[in-house]
């Protein structure tokens, strides 16, 4: 009887009067479940713009594909063509339809009008390529007018940077070419690589009278077809893959670029993603702290509405009914500036693109990350809400109630590891495999403990170390941190996480940045002149020393290919794999240096390196260590290499560790002297320009020798900060989305802290407290959380960017106490002023008017 | 006229520590349905235990609690809510009004509980009856205490509960406004034909039921008609 009574009791409580009562007691809520949805919001928004603009990417990729490759089949070379190669490229001419050839390598231009020059990448061009889109010019005619005749097309960054026009002559090599036009986009081409190396095309015809291109240059041969509509060129490609491999020839298609491409900025999407997953994760800590106040401000609510006949499961529901509406609002909240950032997104990155990507709004994105908000926000909320289990009616007639641990430690434990299992399927979402995810599960949790950890640490330390000699004003401060409702946990956390964030960018940045402007020291070439023909050599030498300039290295460069290992040649090598050596070892170009000693940049590690070669004895060569481990070679073996024609053994005579980060030419390969010192060569020279000198000398190699090319070490340290300016910037997009939730958390956290403190605040009023000393005993509290969070989130910076630095870049890391000390004050004195603020805005009112309106 | 509640050798202990701190012991009696009762005693005597023992809100340490029939000892605290919502009302000394619900609603809650039909008409008369219904959107924060106690009263007897628990009922009001709440607390009890138990301090209010038990220490110490 009583069962079935209960039933239809049940039944008729049913849902629609648990969400009756959600909405009516959110009713006078409303400012305050605002205050807690404000968290999510930006990391909704990061979410969903990111989502958005990924799958219009990806679209965009699918739709211009044709165009970033602009052709159907592109087959390059790193090496002269050998007649089977020319063979295998000219039988799949015979069966395209267009057909364009293309060599490239770095070289030299000089704009004669005002001696500006640069290396640049020379782009010698035969054919209409591109097939598919076009060389985007300026003017438009300029596309089709630069094949014929000694005419260029010249990236428009070197245009500006040399404030060349159309009709100005620029020299390459031996020869002069006329500016047909300003080249504004070309298949493929994003604005980084333009910066790194601006193209200049010329027709193919005019190579050769540059003179440009002699033995042991550093060019690529790129063959561009295009085939019938019908043709599957993806299954032609697949069936030349071994002949490819023999030759050293690479094939793309379509298919594989639009793959690529699409994996490379999966990979920037996937990054974005997760930073923007950090903010809502941020966010979502927010959530769970405030619903835990509020649900403690419930309490007396819930435990009528039981002493009512509402059971435990009802309230529950009534309340998680409520912070999935917060979520929902939020999330849609958050999708709408989702949808705006998205507009910027492209705007933002479009120097990392290679395609123009569209604004249009991606319904899937947008409901994916409503989706995720109500879920993640509710996820989050669990872990205050299971405590409305545990509420007694006992509360309505004395507010004391007794918790059965047991029973939420146990439906707690279950909340955090969904929680750990929501971050690692979300994670392996956006990242490749399970160690990076886990990697980052582990780095995320990590981050938090570290903070978690460190906020505990600080309420047990002030606690037992209380400075009870201090003044009132700076002891009420003080245990404002561990006292009941006291936010301590989820500011440091908050504003922690924010500054971690922030701090890791600087630092990395920072670390790439002195590195390389201390590769480019006082003492370090900034110079480097190189394709130095042997006949050149003594004349380049003669104008550095007429320049007073020193000549910090003079190098010779022999390129050779490896032919035998042990009597195995390459074919050997392929059939047995029980040999244990790479067949990726044979048939590439190296290129190598002979001399009598090592450098300071290398250090034997194994074998014994002799620098000279007696007459009829075997030279031992030197190899770096890692690419001999490749390759599966040992101390000891006997080589054979084929220096441009000519077959030279040599025995592996020792190994060397190379440190590749200085300024030097640096090889894998080392001959001794006395084996190669008379093959076709080219020679590197490193010399330091001040600052004032670099064009000067670099112009006058350039008249002089037409076909040296030089490095700026200057320049490409511009354009590295360039880029990482631009990258700094996406990151800094990202990290900013962090810091704003972290900041709007830290006012939500603020502002909650203040509900608990006003009755507080208001005695001390009501006893005779001045403004000021409310205001000092809240400036210190806040100074203490905001120190605290600071130093702890720079704590995790230092960790993280060593960790980068370390095992990473490979660099060493010195952190920058500047930037640390600037870091912490900034953090320190917005955590006060917020705090401040919210104090303030409590003060103005009378204590009456306070507490009628906190009632 | 039969027993509506019934308590039998019950007892009520708290553990501190490895202390036990003990509220009630051996404390057994009878109320009859329809009849009125006071439970008085000093300060720490176990009253407002008793009566959140009695009223289901809390689970003995020993002994039993019959209410119409049923053992709410042997009982889980949801079950405990239904027969709340089923055959209890409850009037308080602070009046626990829901402060996010208006006046009319906090009385129709308990009726929406019980998927009861006419919820708003029922809720409005009971209003009427108590004297608010010009006060009926009115947010507890924006009613006098008396006010506040009278919806109190409205919402107690809107599920037409079988017995009534009230928590020093008038504790918290003026000698006016108490006086008033008495009366109209008397009146509707008897209208409705409901059992009432109330818990209080003051002597007078005790006189007007027709028992009175005295707890002393956590015992029974007279259970008089």
């Amino acid at each position: 009887m009583q069962s079935n009574d209960q039933t239809s009791y049940a039944t008729k409580t049913n849902f629609w009067w648990i969400l009756k009562m959600a909405l009516r007691d959110s009713r006078k809520n409303k400012s305050r479940l605002l205050l807690f949805i404000s968290s999510i919001v930006l990391g909704i928004a990061s979410m969903v713009a990111i989502s958005s603009f990924s799958d219009n990417l990806k679209t965009d990729i699918d739709l211009q594909a044709a165009e970033l490759i602009g052709a159907d089949l592109v087959v390059d070379s790193r090496k002269e063509l050998s007649q089977e190669a020319q063979h295998l490229v000219d039988s799949l001419k015979s069966i395209s339809s267009a057909f364009a050839e293309e060599k490239s390598f770095a070289s030299m231009a000089l704009f004669e009008k005002n001696g500006g020059n640069r290396l640049v990448d020379i782009r010698a061009l035969g054919g209409n390529f591109p097939f598919y889109g076009k060389l985007e010019t300026v003017p438009e005619s300029a596309e089709g007018s630069f094949r014929s005749g000694k005419n260029a097309l010249v990236d428009k960054t070197l245009m500006l940077q040399f404030n060349a026009e159309v009709g100005d002559q620029v020299v390459i090599g031996n020869q002069k070419f006329t500016i047909a036009g300003a080249l504004t986009n070309a298949p493929g081409q994003s604005g980084i690589s333009s910066s790194v190396a601006p193209a200049i095309f010329i027709p193919l015809a005019y190579l050769e009278s540059t003179g440009l291109l002699q033995k042991g240059s550093r060019v690529s041969y790129n063959f561009y077809y295009q085939f019938p509509k019908t043709t599957d060129v993806d299954n032609i490609l697949e069936k030349l893959d071994t002949p490819f491999e023999l030759e050293g020839l690479d094939g793309e298609t379509i298919q594989m670029r639009k793959e690529s491409t699409g994996r490379s900025f999966e990979d920037l999407t996937g990054f974005l993603s997760l930073v923007g997953f950090i903010a809502l994760l941020l966010g979502c800590i927010g959530v769970s702290s405030a619903i835990q106040i509020y649900i403690r401000e419930k309490l007396n609510s819930i435990a009528i509405l039981r002493c009512l006949g509402v059971s435990s499961r009802q309230a529950f529901l009534i309340f998680l009914i409520q912070v999935a509406g917060i979520g929902l609002i939020g999330s849609v909240l958050g999708a709408a500036l989702g949808v705006i950032i998205q507009q910027l997104l492209p705007v933002v990155l479009q120097d990392l693109l290679p395609v123009a990507v569209s604004n249009d709004l991606s319904i899937l994105a947008i409901a994916k990350g409503i989706a995720l908000g109500v879920f993640i926000s509710i996820l989050f909320a669990l872990l205050p809400l299971i405590g409305i289990h545990t509420i007694s009616p006992l509360n309505t007639l004395r507010l004391s109630y007794e918790e059965n641990n047991g029973h939420k430690n146990k439906y707690r434990t279950l909340v955090y590891g969904l929680i750990i299992l929501f971050v690692l399927l979300f994670a392996r979402m956006q990242l490749d495999g399970w160690f990076q995810t886990l990697a980052f599960t582990a780095g995320v949790l990590l981050g938090f403990l570290i903070l978690y950890g460190v906020s505990l640490l600080l309420v047990k330390l002030v606690k037992k170390y209380f400075p009870h000699s201090w003044s009132y004003l700076w002891r009420q401060g003080l245990s404002n941190l561990y006292r009941p409702n006291n936010q301590t946990v989820i500011m440091v956390m908050a504003i922690g996480l924010g500054t971690a964030f922030i701090a890791t960018l600087f630092f990395v940045k920072t670390l790439l940045i002195s590195q390389l402007s201390f590769s480019a020291g006082s003492n370090q070439p900034n110079m480097v002149l190189f394709d130095i023909q042997s006949s050149q050599k003594q004349e380049v030498l003669n104008l550095v020393n007429k320049e007073n300039l020193p000549i910090i290295q003079e190098v010779p460069i022999v390129t050779v290919q490896l032919e035998s290992i042990n009597g195995y040649n390459e074919a050997a090598v392929r059939k047995d794999s029980t040999i244990g050596l790479s067949p990726r070892s044979f048939g590439r170009e190296l290129r190598v240096t002979y001399r009598d000693s090592i450098i300071s940049s290398e250090k034997i590690t194994d074998g014994l390196w002799i620098g000279e070669v007696g007459q009829g004895d075997t030279a031992r060569v030197s190899l770096e260590k890692e690419y001999a481990e490749r390759a599966g070679l040992k101390i000891g073996d006997h080589l054979v290499y084929n220096v441009q024609g000519l077959m030279v053994p040599a025995i592996v005579g020792s190994f060397r560790e190379v440190d590749w980060n200085r300024v030097q030419t640096n090889f894998r390969l080392v001959f001794p002297k006395g084996v190669i010192d008379d093959a076709p060569q080219f020679h590197v020279i490193m010399t330091r320009t001040p600052n004032s000198e670099a064009s000067a000398f670099q112009l006058a190699v350039v008249q002089q020798f037409p076909t040296v090319s030089i490095i700026d070490l200057n320049l490409i340290l511009t354009i590295l900060d360039e880029i990482l300016d631009k990258i700094g910037f996406v990151i800094q997009f990202m990290a900013a989305l962090s810091i704003l939730t972290g900041i709007i958390v830290l006012i939500a956290s603020v502002m909650i802290s203040k509900y608990q403190r006003v009755r507080e605040s208001v005695l001390l009023r009501t006893m005779g407290a001045s403004r000021k000393q409310i205001l000092t005993i809240a400036a210190m509290e806040y100074l203490f959380l905001g120190t605290l969070a600071a130093s702890a989130g720079i704590l995790i910076a230092l960790l993280s960017s060593w960790a980068l630095a370390v095992f990473s870049f490979e660099l060493p890391f010195v952190p920058n106490i500047l930037l640390i000390l600037s870091l912490f004050v900034g953090v320190s004195a917005l955590t006060v002023v917020i705090g401040i603020f919210n104090s303030t805005a409590l003060l103005n009112r009378t204590p009456l008017e306070v507490l009628r309106k906190e009632d | 006229m039969g027993s509506i509640l019934s308590v039998k050798n019950l007892a009520k202990t708290y553990k501190s520590g490895t202390n036990t701190l003990t509220v009630l012991q051996h404390i057994d009696f009878d109320i009859e349905e329809k009849s009125t009762v006071a439970i008085v005693g000093p300060s720490g005597s176990g009253k407002t235990t008793l009566l959140g023992l009695c009223a289901g809100l809390d689970r003995a340490s020993s002994g039993d609690v019959i209410l119409n029939n049923i053992n709410l000892n042997k009982l889980n605290e949801d079950e405990r809510a239904w027969i709340r919502n089923q055959h209890v009302g409850f009037i308080f000394q602070n009046f626990q009004l829901l402060s996010t619900l208006t006046a009319l609603e906090n009385v129709m809650v308990p009726l929406e509980l019980r998927g009861a039909n006419n919820i708003k008409k029922t809720a409005m008369e009971l209003l009427e009856k108590v004297g608010l219904q010009d006060r009926a959107s009115h947010y507890p924060s924006q009613l006098s205490g008396g006010e506040q106690q009278r919806i109190s009263l409205a919402r107690a007897f809107s599920n037409s509960p079988k017995i009534l628990f009230a928590d020093e009922p008038t504790g918290n009001l003026d000698t006016e406004t108490g006086e008033r709440v008495e009366r109209l607390l008397f009146d509707l009890n008897r209208e409705a034909g409901t059992t009432l138990v109330l818990v209080t301090h003051d002597l007078e209010l005790a006189a007007k039921t027709q028992r009175v038990i005295r707890l002393k220490g956590g015992k029974l110490l007279s259970n008089a008609e």
